[in-house]
């Protein structure tokens, strides 16, 4: 049997990490619900394995998605990640061609050279030998740039880079030394005993030129597997942990594992799958316009790993989105986001807060719900219920008297609880009116609308629902001199993807001019109700900056379909902002189409039941 | 005593010491803000709690600054987190920020953090 007292530390890390490994993964098996859990094992079973496999191959391995952000950063990654794989690969294919029969433990291909010395007289030994020392060379490179990263981050298109943890230092400082070492021991090694390829043969022969290699490759060998067991050691208590973590992330994720409202196995599972790879920093306007340098992503899931999470840090973000878009592992931020700040929040203490009373319900065909941020932008909601009139629609202002709030704002606070309260309270108007289509001027509580209230009619932002109305020509916008910027709401875009709609409305009466900042890429205003803690200073950074990166000076209009959004950009610009359905009246009004006022008046009656 | 046919009323001065101010300091820490507040009423005229539940920010400021805090407790978790208040106010004050951070003192008090 091929033992040395140095293949020691190797392979207690080696064990300690399985054993840790296994455990945790169990545990977190364990831990999921009964449907979560029978996906997951009949996910096994199903073709769902192959395609996630396909993944593992393509992310974990070949890092495709950093490759698409930058390449020099995906090269980084990959040469390590795959050229490591291919290493071990390799490496025990070598080993098990040169020793068929013989007892082979897996120490002995990662320290092949030291007991095969020169193994000359094996076959294909110049092909393998020749592979080995390539993809020593590949990983090396590898940690050539991540070295340079931690100096000149800038040049892999990432402006700041993650700050470290104790524990990450460790494993870090271990990755690091891992394959200079092993170059050194196997070029040791071919300075006395021969062997060796282009890479460590040669750099054996240059070293034994002046140094004793005969009593230093010993110690080499030492240092390397000193320097595996401690990182293996280190790993689960490091970022490192991503690398294992991340195949558990992609295979959940094909077998259907998803956020729920609470956390569960799958949270975590996400929390420790961030590699700290540092791409969301760089799409967080807080941090590039705003100077807030604490709430992004990768220290939040940092913060939350280790249970140190703030509540300032959870709270002063704008859930934008913008993070989830570019993360190269894909981890459902925001969902995490929304269990911490319920989990921060706890349990609040039982005290009724919407025992208001509710108004009577309104047979009709159509719903308006304008929102209570587009009840304080009123030329939207004017605009709304002219088109609405004009139209000819069956329509109820369902919260023409104010409303009780769609409850989004709520849940955004982490007060999922209450929300549901409140979003109870509308469901059953809604549901009572017999209204076959909802429409709202509020992102916000679209979004709510269509991914909470579990509603069995169309829910529709009235950019989708004024398109519509427009194609079937029961209104009739006009052509307007000049062109227009769009601007995404973030809660139209990314997540629910509301692109085509508005501009195809635009289009029918502007020039509508693209820009990058758009569509996925969109930018938030700056006046997100998600952000508890921005104060106006900040909130003002993000909004001037948002408003010169998408350019819209020179154009006639920045047409906008968030009443915040709108309220945003009318403080810093030097064009018009309108809304899209303002900009309808308009176009209808210098078209001479027919349009009838809106007839609101500015006080209401407020028509409640009592109790 | 000697009736003179009148009674003595009960001090109605506001004591401003009586109170336990931890609450506003707390939140006056992480949210300087609420020093602009002059107590105008804008905010609880906007506010979709208060058009028709026992409820406002106006009046919970001044609950705070008096220390009052079972008035807070009262209604300090009927806030919906709209933000109209936000929109409202002339003095900017970051408002919801305010009411957030008072919840967060309620919890801090009842695990004796605060
Ligand atoms: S959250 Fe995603 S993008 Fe951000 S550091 Fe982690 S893995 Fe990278
Ligand atoms: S959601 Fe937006 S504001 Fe929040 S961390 Fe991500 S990019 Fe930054
Ligand atoms: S955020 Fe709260 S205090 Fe402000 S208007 Fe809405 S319900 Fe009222
Ligand atoms: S509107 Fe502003 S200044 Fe007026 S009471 Fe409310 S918070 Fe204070």
């Amino acid at each position: 049997m091929k033992f040395d007292l140095f293949v020691l530390p190797f392979t207690l890390g080696v064990i300690f990490l399985l054993g840790y490994l296994g455990y945790k993964y169990a545990t977190w098996f364990r831990g999921l619900n009964k449907s979560d859990r029978s996906k997951v094992i009949s996910g096994f079973f199903s073709v769902r394995l192959f395609r996630a496999v396909n993944e593992i191959i393509m992310e974990s391995l070949l890092h495709r998605n950093i490759f698409r952000r930058n390449r020099l950063l995906g090269f980084m990654h990959m040469s390590l990640a795959f050229g490591w794989f291919l290493l071990i690969a390799i490496g025990n294919l070598e080993s098990r061609v040169y020793e068929p029969t013989s007892m082979n433990l897996p120490y002995v291909p990662i320290f092949f050279k030291f007991f095969n010395a020169n193994p000359d007289a094996f076959p294909l030994h110049r092909v393998f030998s020749f592979t080995m020392d390539l993809l020593l060379l590949l990983v090396l490179g590898g940690v050539a740039l991540a070295f340079l990263k931690r100096f000149f981050s800038k040049a892999y298109g990432m402006k700041r880079t993650t700050r470290l943890m104790l524990g990450d230092r460790l494993a870090l400082t271990t990755l690091w030394l891992i394959f200079p070492l092993r170059l050194l021991a196997e070029s040791f090694t071919s300075a006395v005993y021969g062997g060796g390829d282009f890479l460590t043969g040669t750099f054996g022969s240059f070293l034994g030129s002046f140094l004793p290699a005969a009593n230093l490759y010993y110690p080499a060998w030492w240092a390397y597997s000193l320097s595996l067991g401690v990182f293996f050691l280190a790993l689960p208590f490091s970022r490192y942990m991503h690398i294992p973590t991340e195949v558990v992330l992609i295979l959940s994720r094909h077998f259907g594992l998803a956020e729920h409202a609470e956390r569960t196995p799958f949270t975590e599972v996400e929390i420790n799958s961030c590699s700290r790879c540092g791409v969301c920093l760089d799409a967080c306007q807080l941090s590039f316009a705003g100077g807030v340098q604490n709430i992004q992503s990768t220290y939040q899931l940092k913060s939350i790993r280790y249970n140190s999470i703030q509540p300032t840090e959870s709270f002063g973000c704008n859930m934008c989105g913008r993070c989830d878009n570019v993360c190269p592992v894909g981890i459902d931020i925001s969902g995490i986001r929304m269990i911490t700040r319920n989990e921060l929040n706890g349990k609040v203490p039982d005290v009724s807060f919407a025992e208001q009373s509710m108004p009577h319900a309104h047979k009709s065909d159509v719903i308006y719900f304008a929102g209570c941020m587009t009840h304080q932008t009123p030329s939207i909601k004017k605009a709304m219920v002219s088109l609405l009139e004009t139209a000819g629609v069956n329509y109820w202002f369902m919260d023409e008297w104010g409303g009780l709030c769609c409850g989004r704002p709520m849940m955004l606070a982490g007060h999922k609880a209450q929300a549901d309260i409140m979003i109870e309270k509308n469901r059953k108007l809604i549901i009572e009116s017999g209204a076959r289509i909802l429409v709202t001027s509020c992102p916000i509580c679209y979004k709510v609308f269509a991914k909470e209230y579990n509603l069995n009619i169309r829910v529709m932002h009235h950019t989708q629902y004024l398109l519509e109305l427009a194609e079937s020509h029961k209104i009739r916008p006009g052509h307007l001199a000049g062109n227009a910027v769009y601007h995404d709401p973030c809660e139209l875009s990314r997540d629910i993807k509301v692109y085509e709609e508005p501009r195809k409305l635009l289009g029918k009466m502007v020039q509508v001019k693209s820009n990058e900042f758009e569509k996925d890429n969109a930018l938030c205003c700056g006046n997100s109700l998600a952000n508890l803690s921005a104060d106006n200073d900040i909130r003002r950074k993000v909004t001037e900056d948002a408003y010169i990166k998408m350019n819209a000076s020179g154009s006639q209009y920045l047409v906008t379909s968030c009443p915040m959004c709108k309220k945003a950009f009318e403080k810093v610009a030097d064009v018009e902002v309108k809304d899209i359905a303002e900009l309808v009246v308009r176009s209808m009004q210098k078209s001479r189409s027919p349009v009838k006022a809106s007839g609101l008046k500015v006080a209401h009656p407020v028509e409640v039941i009592a109790g | 005593m000697i009736n003179f046919g009148y009674k003595i009323q009960a001090d109605r001065q506001v004591d401003y010491d009586a109170g336990n101010h931890r609450i506003f300091d707390f939140v006056r820490k992480s949210e300087p803000s609420i020093d602009w507040c002059m107590s105008c009423g804008t905010c609880a005229s906007a506010c979709t709690a208060s058009a028709s539940t026992e409820y406002s920010l106006c009046r919970l400021i001044l609950n705070a600054r008096r220390g009052m805090e079972d008035e807070i407790l009262k209604s300090v978790y009927r806030c919906r987190f709209c933000g109209k208040c936000i929109n409202a106010c002339p003095r900017g004050v970051n408002t919801r920020n305010i009411v957030y951070l008072m919840q967060l003192a309620v919890t801090k008090i009842s695990k004796h953090e605060i």
